[in-house]
Order: structure tokens, then C-alpha cells, then sequence
């Protein structure tokens, strides 16, 4: 019996990092989208916020997109 | 009994089996989805059966999962392998009618083990294999889909802290709908290659194929078929339990424990550990409780499903070797263990009809919006 410590080791660490970087980036680009709201509110464009928001949603995207590909490949 | 014949004994009961597999594990993917409103309870299964038969097509590494060397597959006949999955399906339909969502997966290879242990002695079943690739995974994965899952609970709640309400709620939605889709993939890819091992690894014993084949098309569209339409029938039981009763889900937290699941599975995929989707969408699901402000979290639902998983491999294991015993005694056998296998099955579907939990009476009313609490 050969138990793989290192590989369970190392699935805590991948799905650690992935989940966190994707819920923070959610997380962020609601966020952005929030702020957008109490800026133009405030007479503002909010496109700042707007621009930020996207960038998160599309990094997120990448990221799971490239998880997906790791399942096909 | 006629050798082709046993063989499509096999892949029926095999088939079976992944539409058990599928409505058993409706719930890992769309439990938080359906309790926190995000998506509608008919569409949630409905999103849910498409993306499990488009992940039947992804997998790769199908034989190997199954076979893995857990039992000798030398050894193994398809009678063993039919009484195995008799085990497997009854165990599956058993926790159902009392809403547990225990592992498909251990129910197969606790079928498995138990017949080829009955029919082929203890030494075909390599014992420090199950230890290494069925027990230790069974109890590492919950808690790092959990810890993992907790983490993002929290990071996701501190982020929007002071975010406004509607956005947060409407926002995570979309989330939620996103991360429970990837589950349901991930689901398709690992699940329905369990299936499409079982029945090649009789086709390759029955002698229909020679050893090392891969599954025929045949083989993958069936068993994507099945596992879509047991996604799709649904098992609400369980997508009640999983969704209500093991804590309170918001949208923020179906999100966090979605997504944290479905990287769990994603990476253990990906490095070759075998883990049980079960296992590990649970575990998430207790660590987003834990992670928005410990809210409360129903132990005592929790330890029942502990035992049930504790339980799921030897009493799988029981059945399948009972169904060994009887099944390998000649064609009668197997006949008997069939006939047993369908009257109990259709038992167990009428019992589960005096309280029918169904798409209508799934949620109450009052299915909840998201209302994010400072943390």
C-alpha cells in the first residue's frame, strides 16, 4: 500500500487557489457593479467601476475555461 | 447460460445503475441552486441532464477509473459484475427513499468488491488498493472541499460587505447558476465514466472486446442517456436534504460552495485522484455554513449522513455478495437475482410514493432571497 500524500497535498492546494482566486474575483466584479450603482447615484459615470467589474467577470471566465480545458485534454 | 446473453444482462443492470447514479447526484450540482431560488427546480435538472450527457462525451480516462485495480479483474466474470451492480443499485435506491445523498461511487465498488470477494475469494480484492483509492479519498475530500469552501465563504462575504444588497443577491445568482453548471460537467465526466468502465470491463471478460479497449460509441451515448435522464427525473429527496436541511443556503454561499467543489473535483481529476462527487459537494455545502459567520449548520443531519457514508461500501458490499452467492449457482441464479433486484426496486418506488417529494413541493414558498449579513 502506497498511499499518495503528496497528490492529496497537492489537490487541497490547486482547489484551494482556484476557488479562491474565482470567488474573489466574483466577488470583486459584484462588488464594482454595486459601486457603479451608488456612483451614478452620485451624478457620476460609474464606468470606472464598470471597466473594473468586467475585467474580474472576464479573468473568471479564463480561469474556468481553462479548468474545463484540463478536463477535455 | 448463453455468454452473450449475461452480457446484456450486465450492461441492462449497468445502465440501471448510472440512472440511479444520476438522480441520486441531481442534488450534488443543483441542491443550492434550487434552495436559494437561483434557478426554477425543473430547469435547475433540466441544465443539469444536457451538461452530464455533454460531460459522458469529455472523459478520457474511462476503463481505468473503474478497473483502477481495486478487484482483480482477471478474476472477475460478468455474473460478478452483474451481482456487483445489483448491490450498487439497491444500496443507491435504498438512501434515496430516505433522502441520504451517500457516494454512487462507493455503492459500485462496494457491489464490486463484495461479489468478487464471494465469488473469487478474499486475495482477488486488493485491500490496500480500497484503502488507498477508495477510503482514504472518502475521508480527505469532504473536509477539503470543506475547508476550501469555508474560505470562500468568507473572502465572498467580506468583498461585498458593504455592497448593495440587490446587486449582491441578483449578482451571485448568475454565479450560482455558472458554478453549479461546472459541477454538473465535472459530474458527467466522473460518473458516467464509472458506468462506461463497468460495462466495458464485462464486454472485455464476456469476450466481446479485447482487453485494453477503450468503450465503444455504443457504450458512452448510453450511458450519457441513462445518467441524463436519471439527472433529469431528479431526486429531490436528496436535493432536499442537501439544499434545506444540512443549513441555510443564501446565493453567496451556493456560489462559494459550488465553486469550490466543483475545483476540488476539477484538480483531483486532473492529478488522478478518484474522489466521490457526493463526498465532496457535501462537504462544501457544510463549509459555506461554516463560513458565512459559522451560521448554523445541522449537525445532527450531517452525522447521519457521515454514518450513511460510512455504511455505503459494506452494505453495498453485503447485497452484492448475497447476489454473488445466489447468481453464480447457474443461469436460475442469476435469473432469481434479477427478478429479486426488479421487485425490490419497484418496492422501494411505491413506498417512496406515500410521501412524494417532487419538483412542486420542494421548496416552500418562501424560497429565499439573498440577504447578505455583515460578517
Amino acid at each position: 500500500m502506497n498511499i499518495n500524500w503528496g497528490a492529496l497535498g497537492e489537490v487541497f492546494v490547486v482547489a484551494l487557489v482556484a476557488a479562491v482566486v474565482l470567488t474573489t474575483l466574483f466577488a470583486y466584479g459584484v462588488r464594482g457593479l454595486s459601486e457603479r450603482e451608488t456612483a451614478r447615484d452620485q451624478g457620476g459615470t460609474g464606468t470606472l467601476q464598470l471597466t473594473g467589474s468586467v475585467v474580474c467577470f472576464a479573468v473568471c471566465t479564463a480561469v474556468v475555461a481553462y479548468g474545463i480545458y484540463l478536463i477535455v485534454a | 447460460m448463453d455468454f452473450s446473453l449475461i452480457v446484456l444482462v450486465v450492461v441492462v443492470a449497468a445502465l440501471a445503475f448510472d440512472f440511479t447514479n444520476g438522480f441520486h447526484d441531481t442534488a450534488n450540482a443543483m441542491a443550492t441552486s434550487i434552495a436559494t431560488g437561483a434557478l426554477k427546480p425543473k430547469v435547475a435538472v433540466g441544465i443539469s441532464a444536457v451538461l452530464n450527457l455533454v460531460g459522458a462525451f469529455l472523459s478520457i480516462e474511462v476503463a481505468k477509473t473503474i478497473s483502477g485495480g481495486i478487484v482483480d479483474d482477471t478474476k472477475v466474470t460478468p455474473v460478478v459484475i452483474f451481482a456487483g451492480l445489483i448491490g450498487a443499485i439497491i444500496w443507491n435506491l435504498v438512501t434515496w427513499l430516505v433522502g441520504l445523498p451517500s457516494s454512487s461511487s462507493h455503492a459500485l465498488f462496494g457491489g464490486l468488491i463484495g461479489a468478487t470477494w464471494i465469488a473469487s475469494g478474499a486475495d482477488a480484492v486488493h485491500f490496500g488498493k480500497v484503502v488507498e483509492k477508495v477510503l482514504i479519498p472518502a475521508v480527505a475530500s469532504p473536509i477539503v472541499a470543506g475547508v476550501v469552501a469555508l474560505v470562500g465563504t468568507f473572502l465572498t462575504y467580506r468583498i461585498t460587505q458593504k455592497s448593495r444588497e440587490n446587486v449582491v443577491g441578483k449578482g451571485f445568482k448568475t454565479g450560482q447558476v455558472l458554478s453549479a453548471s461546472l459541477v454538473s460537467l465535472a459530474h458527467g465526466t466522473n460518473d458516467a465514466q464509472k458506468t462506461m468502465g463497468v460495462i466495458t470491463l464485462a464486454l472485455i471478460a464476456g469476450g466481446t472486446l479485447a482487453p485494453g479497449s477503450n468503450p465503444p460509441l455504443w457504450v458512452i451515448v448510453a450511458c450519457g442517456l441513462a445518467i441524463a435522464a436519471g439527472t433529469y427525473l431528479g431526486g429531490w429527496r436528496i436535493i432536499q436534504t442537501m439544499g434545506k436541511k444540512l443549513t441555510e443556503i443564501q446565493t453567496p454561499q451556493g456560489f462559494a460552495a459550488e465553486t469550490s467543489s466543483a475545483a476540488v473535483i476539477l484538480a483531483s481529476s486532473h492529478l488522478g485522484f478518484a474522489l466521490s462527487t457526493t463526498h465532496v459537494t457535501s462537504g462544501g455545502i457544510i463549509g459555506s455554513g461554516l463560513g458565512r459567520k459559522l451560521a448554523e449548520v445541522r449537525w445532527g443531519v450531517a452525522g447521519k449522513m457521515a454514518v450513511a457514508w460510512v455504511l455505503t461500501l459494506p452494505a453495498a458490499a453485503i447485497v452484492g455478495a448475497l447476489a454473488a452467492v445466489i447468481s453464480t449457482q447457474g443461469s436460475w441464479g442469476t435469473v432469481l437475482v434479477g427478478g429479486v433486484g426488479v421487485v425490490l426496486a419497484l418496492g422501494i418506488w411505491l413506498a417512496s410514493r406515500r410521501n412524494p417529494v417532487t419538483a412542486e413541493t420542494i421548496n416552500e414558498p418562501e424560497a429565499a432571497e439573498a440577504a447578505p449579513v455583515a460578517v
